[in-house]
């Protein structure tokens, strides 16, 4: 049923005006800036929560503000639209972004330029709120470029830093090779079905007479739009913007880089599950690369040294995770992990924030160490966010990710058959080596003596109340997975993946081999630091392959990046300069030349003109007379 | 009467007269006397072919020449002279640029 409701537009104007005050604001009254930006997004999320409440099961919120265009038989209009999938996407993103801006105002409180950051955070929250929104594919697309804009200018925050502000580049131009992807999709599905509303094509789609005849078709959107989603949620082979977005600030990191934005691509899955369906192919090669995504993210962060880099490397791994589920048709467990990695990585995040904090700007992992004492609160939130994220009942991490390998586990995709026990197998080492990774993190961070030269202290209560917050949802939100499933069943299909509540004990026993890598992890970190590194020099092969990302940027570089550098330098100096600019100045100089020889002409003796006059007279008669 | 190919050759002679003058002299003057025999040659073609075809056209032409002839002289020598009073000189060799 749906209803029509013009409170929607309120969603998104909050942050949009929160935007524009903090950067007026901001710049005459520095301190007001992050308050500003604060409010309205705690604003915004009031406003969602309002709706939240109000919003009835099988009912669907509408608010179309106007006819965008229409062009031929496609019309478009600029519509929003708020069911149960958009509900929980904009409690998550409201609600974890109104944290991370209180979180903001402590830790950016000594930059220069914060009116810019806050102004970029709000307009951040704006266009992930419109991608979420958005009633067709166009409008998220508009939040998916806005959400990418904000992502470029906040990753080269620190623009003065060359090597960040190519971070930023990097992550843009990365991005926009998905975007190829998804725009395509976006053609293909209007030239095909006529709409690209997400409601009339759903409708379309099922009404299709013979099916067997648009596979093919459906196929390729579907794989177009993975590429879109690829692109944005960080997967192979376009992961490797997402570590380098490191660069920004730390809030940054956990708003865009681990809680809403990267996950967009999930969302986007799950908005066009009709298409995922009905193209059995396209699942598989999600399942596929999601899986070898987060085997390939978790090994990786075994071997970083750079706290926000095993988060960043985890994250990647992570989605990943949330991909297997929604390439499984599971696409409420892949929302489920999307909100609890919401909770934990930004806890994560914000955690390794407070740290960098609180050692003075200091990333390394090898000089930190023993902050468990120095920092008490950001050590238990770190604490409980990572026995979440190993996925250790019963925190929260534990129910999502249970639930997505069975869903994979069930894949009754056919294209699958013959490899799916591999991928299970290879997603329950991921699983593994995730509680290794983060436990090693732990280790290094808060266990020990500290090896650093700052005196750590721990944070103001403006940075620790939202990480007690954060750890306290990442403890809990587990449990709440069986009414998730209930709440979006009539959005999702639920494709036969069901919520398996368990007892604590049992569940306990099921995670095992994460408790098993937690301890690993923890003895080789703590007790036997030594082993580590002979392992290390044992298998340097592997450790240098780890430590340079599967040599992927290098790959890259030498295979993509200076191919085009040599092709668009070849046109530059061959084309450009010799064949275009040679046309233009080669016009010039016959003009100057001519010049410089007709002026020799004009002496102004008035002679050599009478002579002239002359003997053009005496050649014309000449003329006349001959012809 | 003499025979037409007289006149016209005198015509001819005369105007070349002017012609090399104007294009050797560099007395301005003396150009200008040049182009004043170059325009007489002229009238006189105009007058013997008049008188050949038994009409006046020619002759209302010969007069219009003289009326210029007559303007150019008031206009020319007025130049000529204010042209000496700035660089002393009637040569035109003297006067070959545009600025002074």
């Amino acid at each position: 049923m749906t209803i029509s409701e013009p409170t929607l537009a309120l969603i998104v104007l909050a942050p949009l005006i929160g935007s524009i005050l903090s950067f007026v604001i901001g710049k005459k009254v520095k301190n007001l800036a992050g308050w500003i930006a604060t409010l309205s997004a705690i604003a915004s999320f009031g406003i969602v929560y309002n709706l939240f409440r109000k919003l009835g099961p099988k009912e669907i919120f509408e608010y179309s503000l106007f006819n965008w265009f229409s062009v031929g038989d496609l019309s478009v209009d600029f519509i929003f639209r708020f069911d149960a999938l958009t509900a929980v996407m904009c409690l998550v993103v409201t609600g974890v972004g109104s944290l991370i801006h209180l979180y903001s105002i402590a830790y950016m409180a000594e930059d220069e330029s914060k009116h810019r950051f806050f102004s970029y955070l709000n307009l951040f929250l704006f266009s992930m709120l419109i991608l979420v929104l958005g009633g067709n594919l166009l409008i998220l697309f508009i939040g998916w470029e806005g959400v990418g804009l904000c992502s470029y200018l906040l990753i080269g925050f620190w623009y003065k830093n060359l090597a960040f502000a190519a971070a930023g580049k990097k992550a843009f131009v990365v991005n926009r090779i998905g975007d190829a992807g998804f725009l395509l999709a976006i053609f293909l599905i209007s030239q095909t079905f006529g709409t690209i509303d997400f409601v009339a094509l759903a409708q379309k789609i099922a009404e299709l007479q013979d099916l067997s005849l648009y596979v093919t078709l459906l196929t390729s959107v579907g794989i177009c739009l993975f590429i879109g989603a690829a692109g944005k949620s960080a997967q192979i082979p376009l992961f490797v913007w997402l570590p380098d977005a490191m660069a920004g600030p730390t809030p940054v990191s956990a708003l865009i880089h681990a809680a809403t934005m990267v996950t967009a691509g999930v969302y986007m899955m799950a908005r066009t599950n009709f298409i995922f369906d009905a193209a059995p192919l396209a699942m598989s090669v999600v399942v596929i690369v999601s899986v070898l995504t987060a085997f390939v993210a978790g090994t990786i962060a075994i071997a970083q040294n750079d706290i926000k880099k095993v988060l960043a490397y985890s994250t990647v791994s992570q989605l990943g995770f949330m991909f297997m589920a929604a390439g499984s048709g599971a696409y409420w467990v892949a929302i489920f992990h999307v909100i609890t990695h919401a909770f934990f990585k930004a806890c994560l995040f914000l955690g390794a924030g407070s740290v960098i904090h609180g050692c003075h700007h200091e990333q390394d992992m090898r000089h930190m160490g023993g902050l468990a004492k120095l920092m008490p609160i950001t050590f238990v939130t770190y604490l409980l966010s990572t026995l979440a994220i190993a996925g250790i009942a019963p925190f929260s991490g534990y129910w999502s990710k249970h639930a997505i390998l069975a869903s994979l586990q069930s894949n009754p995709n056919i294209y699958l058959s013959g490899i799916l026990e591999f991928s299970v197998i290879l997603a329950s080492i991921t699983a593994v080596i995730t509680a290794f990774y983060m436990t090693r993190s732990l280790a290094m961070t808060f266990f020990g003596s500290y090896r650093g030269h700052a005196h750590p202290h721990e944070s103001p209560l403006l940075m620790t109340i939202p990480l007690i917050i954060l750890a306290g949802l990442a403890t809990v939100a587990g449990y709440y997975g069986g009414d998730l499933a209930h709440y979006l069943e009539h959005v999702l299909p639920a494709n036969g993946a069901h919520f398996h509540h368990e007892e604590l004990v049992a569940a306990l026993k099921h995670s095992w081999t994460a408790i098993m890598g937690v301890l690993v992890a923890l003895i080789l970190y703590t007790k036997l630091k030594n082993i580590p590194k002979m392992i290390g020099s044992a298998l340097s092969p592997v450790t240098k392959l780890l430590e340079h990302k599967y040599y992927l940027d290098e790959v890259y570089g030498s295979f993509i990046v200076r191919p085009l550098e040599g092709a668009a330098k070849f046109l530059w100096t061959n084309v450009d300069q010799s064949i275009v600019d040679g046309a233009v100045n080669g016009t010039a100089q016959i003009v100057d030349v001519s010049g410089e020889v007709l002026r020799s002409t004009q002496t102004g003796q008035v002679r050599t003109y009478m002579f002239l006059m002359f003997a053009g007279m005496i050649a014309l008669i000449g003329l006349y007379l001959v012809f | 009467m003499l025979p037409l190919s007289h006149y016209i050759v005198l015509a001819a002679i005369l105007f070349g007269v002017g012609a090399l003058g104007v294009m050797v002299r560099r007395n301005t003057i003396v150009v200008f006397m040049c182009i004043e025999i170059m325009l007489n040659a002229v009238n006189l073609t105009f007058v013997t072919f008049s008188k050949l075809h038994g009409n006046l056209e020619g002759q209302i032409g010969v007069f219009f020449v003289m009326v210029v002839a007559a303007a150019e002289a008031a206009v020319g020598l007025a130049i000529i002279i204010s042209v000496f009073r700035s660089i002393l000189s009637v040569e035109t060799t003297d006067s070959g640029e545009l600025k002074l």
